[in-house]
């Protein structure tokens, strides 16, 4: 099935919904609104003739406090059928202090989705509705921030250890404080 | 009277019991068997047959309290830092730390822009002898090992505390 092929199914699905494609790039995108992410999902994943059952990758995008939007991005494959989908969906960047933006969890459709929005949340920063257990998966559960924010700036010291190169060696640490 | 034939050669050696248990010490060096990256299968390169690191006793020990030497292979992350910082803490006295390739000498490629990355594991525990290079040749490791062991040679493990620290004041004084 080609991309026009799904896009049009999409859209007839979901007539109310503003769904658009951009074919700019080398891999065409279908882009749907933030809050209907799982509904889509769940039909691409059930609907007889698309039967997309392989999420390949979930990514998260910081566009920048000056754009002033975040987006998601899901590769999907469905393996009985050999067609491929990118999908992704743009929303609102929280301002500093804020609560982070909100996108509803997949993770019940696919199990791929379980560890890649728990990684989404952690370098990034976005808050997945329905996960089942969206805690950090690679940085430590103390750490304050999500890297991979355009406007990130690390924290100062990590357990009394310096963060930065040129703050050079920290103060001595009492030695009989339990430390690990 | 014994049977044995006196040849004359050997059969006796002088030495002290100090430069007998450096001897001992250095000939045995057991590091823990751990690897952090890329460095790690380089150490390990250097354990297999092709440079065997066993013939100068050096071995891998499963066990921290087994261990003399720690070879932090690879790039210590704030993540591991604790963990680097307890396992240390758990091996016994005499020990050693070689600190194998860039990322654990100071950074390496993370310095600027590598938030999750201790630049240096010199900030968390003691280091003795830094290996250069990214990663190490397992020649270089071993040259390490080498300084390790002339770093040892000049130790006094038998002699009180007290007696060096007067040594010391009486050859500043002098």
């Amino acid at each position: 099935m080609t991309f026009q092929e799904i896009s049009e199914l999409v859209s007839t699905n979901f007539s109310d919904k503003i769904i658009e494609t951009d074919l700019k790039g080398p891999q065409p995108i279908l882009i749907v609104p933030v809050n209907d992410i799982a509904e889509i999902c769940g039909f691409l994943y059930r609907d007889s003739r698309l039967y997309f059952d392989y999420l390949g990758c979930l990514t998260a995008i910081d566009n920048g406090a000056a754009v002033g939007t975040m987006e998601v991005i899901y590769n999907l494959t469905s393996i009985p059928y050999g067609h491929d989908l990118m999908i992704k969906t743009v929303f609102a960047r929280n301002t500093e202090g804020a609560a982070l933006p909100t996108v509803p969890s997949v993770a019940s459709i696919w199990r791929t989705a379980d560890w890649h929005e728990r990684e989404a949340y952690d370098l990034a920063g976005i808050h997945f509705e329905g996960h089942p257990d969206l805690r950090r998966i690679l940085l430590p559960e103390d750490w304050e921030g999500h890297p991979l924010r355009k406007d990130y700036s690390v924290q100062d010291r990590y357990h009394g250890i310096y963060v930065r190169y040129e703050d050079g060696v920290s103060e001595q640490l009492p030695a009989n404080e339990d430390r690990a | 009277m014994s049977d044995k034939i006196k040849t004359g050669d050997g059969g006796i050696i002088l030495t002290n019991a100090e430069d007998l248990m450096n001897w001992a010490r250095l000939s045995s060096l057991w590091p823990m068997g751990f690897g952090l990256a890329c460095c790690a299968i380089e150490m390990m390169a250097a354990y297999a047959s092709n440079y065997d690191l066993e013939r100068f006793g050096i071995l891998p020990r499963p066990s921290p309290r087994q261990s003399d030497v720690m070879i932090v292979a690879g790039t210590v992350t704030f993540k591991m830092a604790d963990r680097i910082r307890r396992l240390y803490e758990q091996m016994p006295e005499p020990r050693y730390v070689i600190s194998m390739g860039s990322c654990s000498n100071c950074g390496g490629p993370y310095w600027e822009h590598g938030y999750h990355v201790v630049k240096g594991v010199d900030r968390i525990i003691p280091v003795d002898v830094y290996v250069p290079g990214c990663p190490p040749r397992p020649e270089a490791l071993i040259g390490g090992f080498m300084k390790l062991q002339e770093k040892i040679k000049g130790e006094h493990p038998l002699a009180p505390a007290l007696f060096l620290e007067m040594e010391a004041k009486e050859t500043v004084s002098a």
